[in-house]
């Protein structure tokens, strides 16, 4: 029998949804697929359109890969746009003038980004946040600009505001009606987030009449109704969607008065071969702009060509997401449209706003809104969804009380078929199925196993609740473990090896670990033992990556570099001259590090420690340059000679750094010093940063440089020297005792839970009630410090380790330099 | 690659050079010897109660390195890290762990009176 033709106009991400599900239901054994998509990219993930942005690549957000098609026997098609449809004579045709034929064609023709009636939106500037084309257009444009200005206060709209101002632009959002995110918050809910987004730099203008956008060819301002002009360099109008539905309306297919191609519960638009799927589609009467629902629709096409009765009769919109740092979620009911008593929480301090709509007879739960705090969203969607009986008391709902909220109830509890991923429609006894069955400890298996959270991915944080719930439920755990010798997280071994008194690896290893150890798990432990107990870590050298057995770095060529500290980056003419003199009698090349001190390499092993004898024999000491260590304190020149400086921040640079030298953690530690705002030591680009205020000092954590550059947050503000010394100690312990092993702070603090208003609270608050002993343990590390080159220069036994063979005292001959610029480097690398 | 292991196997060791005294080399770690200008690495796996040799050369950046290199098992395989990009390799085949094609020399170790020999094959002299 010869296979039906199907023709899908469209790849976007319901088109391609479409087709899995065809392959899943095993159509393509009846039918011939072809996909004609307009765009030059195979379907992609639009809803993370905004990584593509920030860096992510085509390839990672394209949804499946060419050869699946191939494989599957799918026919896909780029740049080819469906121009026609004759519905009699059965055929399409393409931009490219190509006829199929078809005998089901199917629309998921999707959305183009709707664009008001603006006068001026041809000029150069004016763009739209739709597709990857469109994101190079405004990247491209925009590297000579400084201010930015975004149509549409709502999701997307706030999407690529957040996306413009990651470049550096001064932006606005421009929204025509009364408040942001009018679909999904109420007035007091708009409010907060609205402060928030203030709080981050973003400016925002509601109940704005737009007139027209100036300028001659380019773009250069907005102007308003009240004749007020906002000066821009650039518009992206992002003021939500327009269905795709002129190739249906020139076919004469029935489209709605607002546009949409008019379907019934089955898919089915007016002409009997043909449906609609997706943006494009008016189902249930409305147009549906988010994933879940088209989903919904491709596979109710799907199954209905299987021969199922399935129906689309509308779908539920609830959602949560991160808008500019703000967490934000709506679901059910949000405005209280039916009747119902909504519960409210405010706290303008703290910048949380909860809405809860409940029934007339306290009963149950019928929708909400949450900005600020999103932790209980998905144990409160499931109540909604699911019809969960509430409580006596219901605004015990309001206030937090760890996962499930005032629900008291655990994920388990949950009907089984309760719908746990909403954009893949995955139910919890699907997913716990798979967890029991196939023996998944992981949420990554469970995505590729079930599909769940492979949408939007909102519902990771349930699918993990569900998979430790149901791992306990069969008696087995859950966890990150260092590697294959250890079961235990890193956090783990901290309090085994503290609570326990344990002092050496290889005792650890026998009593909590199996095999023989690797280089994940060594220098982890090493690295615990010297944050715990401080002992010099040449004692336990072996364990060590190579640069801290020898207590240097290994640069190319296999010589070493020398990194005396030189704290705050103050230094005497008569030490520089202590440096000069070591370099040339030992023909070290120089240069000054990032960290404000002196660089010397090519030493050979077997001269380190005479270099070091020398070195702190003229009172230098170790800069730890080699070690998951605090290395520098970078400072500006502060109020001693700095007419602007408010504070001496040389002095309390050279303070702090002598207090943390030797500090052993997860990963390097850096801090800065700035004597006032003009922040010229760059503080905010480090794991702490301090920047001299009028009334005291401002202490920011968890900043970084290097490849994912984060500015520091604002731990707390106006406090004296003391204090910030106090807060410090508290959070640099707390982050020593919990992060995963080389976790730079700022990786840290975004997968700590509850971020910085969490940090705040353990280190200014004592919420965990362990201030005292995180003091405690800081003052036994500072106390105890030793420079470690001290302790090797002064035993024979220590010295004996640092030479190129054991069986010779000659020299490692295959060292070879060349010159360079006055001074010399190792030989290039081997090709 | 078979053919290579018979070239180390102690079979065709020509002779036993005695390198350095036991006491010479770190515990479960490894030390850099020279024989006829060429650097070796030896290794002291006290924990398995174990000794393994190999070129000290990492044919990866071609660094004299791997005698410095954190020693290790994956999965039971005994291993060396090198210390520059941790590429990492089988102290008993020399083959390459990481998924790349390199290959080091391996050399038959022994212990004896509280030294360390190395054991010479034809490549060494």
């Amino acid at each position: 029998m010869e296979k039906k033709k199907i023709i899908v106009a469209g790849n976007g991400m319901t088109s391609v949804k479409f087709c899995q599900k065809l392959v899943e239901a095993g159509l393509l054994s009846q039918y011939a697929v072809t996909v004609l998509g307009e765009e030059k990219y195979l379907g992609y993930d639009r809803v993370h359109l905004t990584d593509y942005y920030t860096g992510t690549s085509v390839e990672d957000l394209t949804l499946v890969p060419a050869n699946w098609y191939h494989q599957n026997d799918i026919e896909v098609l780029t740049q080819c746009l469906v121009t026609e449809i004759n519905k009699e004579a059965k055929t399409i045709r393409t931009q490219n003038n190509s006829y199929y034929s078809y005998d089901i064609l199917v629309l998921a023709t999707g959305s183009s980004a709707f664009v008001p009636p603006i006068p001026g939106t041809d000029k150069s500037g004016v763009f739209v946040y739709r597709t990857f084309e469109d994101l190079d257009a405004i990247k491209t444009y925009i590297r000579n600009a400084g201010k930015g200005v975004v149509i549409g206060g709502g999701l997307l709209g706030l999407e690529a505001a957040k996306a413009i101002m990651d470049d550096n632009l001064e932006t606005t959002v421009i929204e025509r009606m009364p408040w942001l995110m009018g679909r999904q918050l109420d007035e007091r809910g708009a409010a907060m987030l609205q402060q928030k987004l203030e709080k981050q730099g973003l400016k925002v203008i509601t109940n704005a009449n737009t007139k027209c956008f100036t300028g001659n060819e380019n773009v250069t301002g907005v102007e308003f109704a009240d004749g007020n002009i906002l000066e821009t360099d650039v518009v992206v109008i992002s003021a939500g969607i327009k269905p795709r539905d002129e190739l249906a309306s020139m076919a004469g297919l029935e489209v709605g008065k607002q546009g949409g191609i008019v379907v019934n519960e089955g898919m089915q638009t007016s002409c009997q071969d043909i449906y609609a799927i997706g943006e494009c589609a008016l189902a249930s009467g409305a147009i549906w702009g988010l994933v879940s629902p088209c989903y919904q629709m491709a596979e109710v096409l799907a199954e209905r060509l299987k021969g199922e009765r399935k129906f689309f009769t509308g779908a539920d919109l609830s959602t949560k997401l991160k808008l500019i740092g703000t967490e934000v979620a709506s679901f059910g009911d949000a405005l209280g449209q039916q009747k119902s008593v909504p519960l409210v929480l405010e706290n303008k301090f703290s910048g949380i706003y909860k809405r809860l709509n409940i029934s007339e007879d306290g009963k149950f739960l019928l929708g909400g809104i949450l900005v600020g705090d999103t932790s209980e969203y998905n144990m409160l969607l499931q109540a909604y969804r699911n019809k969960i009986k509430l409580p006596a008391n219901p605004e015990s709902l309001l206030v937090q009380q760890g996962k499930g909220g005032g629900l008291a109830i655990g994920v388990l509890d949950l009907p089984d078929d309760a719908t746990i991923c909403s954009c893949e429609g995955i139910s919890k006894n699907k997913i716990c199925g798979a967890i029991e069955s196939q023996n998944l400890s992981q949420v990554g298996e469970i995505k590729k196993c079930t599909g769940a959270g492979t949408g939007c991915g909102g519902c990771a944080p349930m699918l993990d609740d569900l998979l430790s719930a149901t791992l306990k439920k069969q008696g087995r755990e859950v966890k990150k473990i260092l590697c294959e010798h250890f079961d235990y997280t890193r956090q783990e071994l901290f309090d085994l090896i503290k609570i326990e008194g344990i002092t050496n690896y290889y005792y650890l290893l026998k009593k909590y670990g199996k095999g023989s150890g690797c280089e994940i798990c060594k220098p982890a432990v090493a690295s615990l033992l010297a944050s715990i107990w401080n002992e010099p870590i040449v004692k336990h050298d072996v364990i060590q990556d190579t640069n801290d057995r020898f207590l240097a770095n290994i640069q190319r060529g296999g010589t070493y570099s020398v990194v005396p500290r030189i704290p705050g980056g103050e230094i005497t003419p008569q030490k520089l001259e202590v440096i000069s003199r070591v370099a040339k009698k030992y023909d070290l090349y120089c240069k000054i590090t990032g960290g404000q001190r002196i660089d010397l390499f090519g030493a050979r092993v077997d001269q380190l420690p005479y270099i070091w004898e020398e070195l702190i024999e003229e009172g230098f000491e170790s800069g730890h340059a080699y070690g998951k260590a605090l290395r520098t304190v970078k400072s500006c020149v502060g109020s001693t000679w700095c007419r602007f400086g408010l504070h001496d921040s040389v002095g309390f640079a050279i303070e702090i750094e002598n207090r943390y030298k030797g500090l052993r953690a997860p990963h390097k530690i850096k801090g800065g010093v700035s004597g006032c705002i003009r922040e010229c030591a760059e503080a905010r680009g480090k794991d702490f940063g301090i920047i001299a205020t009028e009334k005291g000092w401002n202490l920011y954590v968890c900043g970084n440089g290097g490849s994912h550059p984060a500015h520091a947050v604002l731990l707390a503000a106006d406090i004296d020297k003391e204090t910030c010394i106090k807060y410090l100690d508290r959070f640099l312990m707390y982050y020593i005792k919990t992060a995963s092993p080389l976790t730079r702070t700022s990786k840290w603090l975004s997968n700590l839970e509850g971020n910085i208003e969490h940090l705040k609270e353990v280190v200014i608050n004592d919420s965990l009630g362990l201030a005292i002993e995180f003091e405690r343990d800081m003052q036994n590390l500072v106390d105890t410090y030793k420079c470690e080159w001290k302790e090797v220069v002064e035993n024979l036994e220590l010295r004996k380790k640092f030479k190129p063979f054991i069986n010779s005292d000659e020299h490692d001959s295959t060292i070879e330099f060349v010159p360079m610029r006055d001074q010399k480097m190792p030989v290039p690398w081997v090709k | 690659m078979e053919e290579l292991l018979k070239a180390h196997a102690s079979e065709n060791v020509l002779l036993w050079h005695k390198v350095a005294k036991v006491s010479d080399f770190p515990e479960n770690g490894g030390a850099c010897v020279i024989y006829n200008g060429k650097q070796i690495a030896i290794y002291n796996f006290s924990i398995r109660g174990e000794w393994y040799a190999t070129q000290n050369l990492c044919p990866h950046r071609y660094e004299m390195a791997l005698s410095r290199g954190i020693i290790g098992d994956s999965s039971g395989e005994p291993k060396v890290a090198c210390p520059f990009h941790k590429k990492n390799f089988s102290l008993k085949t020399g083959q390459c762990l990481s998924g790349d094609t390199y290959q080091i020399d391996v050399y038959p170790v022994k212990i004896e009176n509280g030294y360390v020999f190395l054991g010479i094959t034809n490549d060494l002299l």
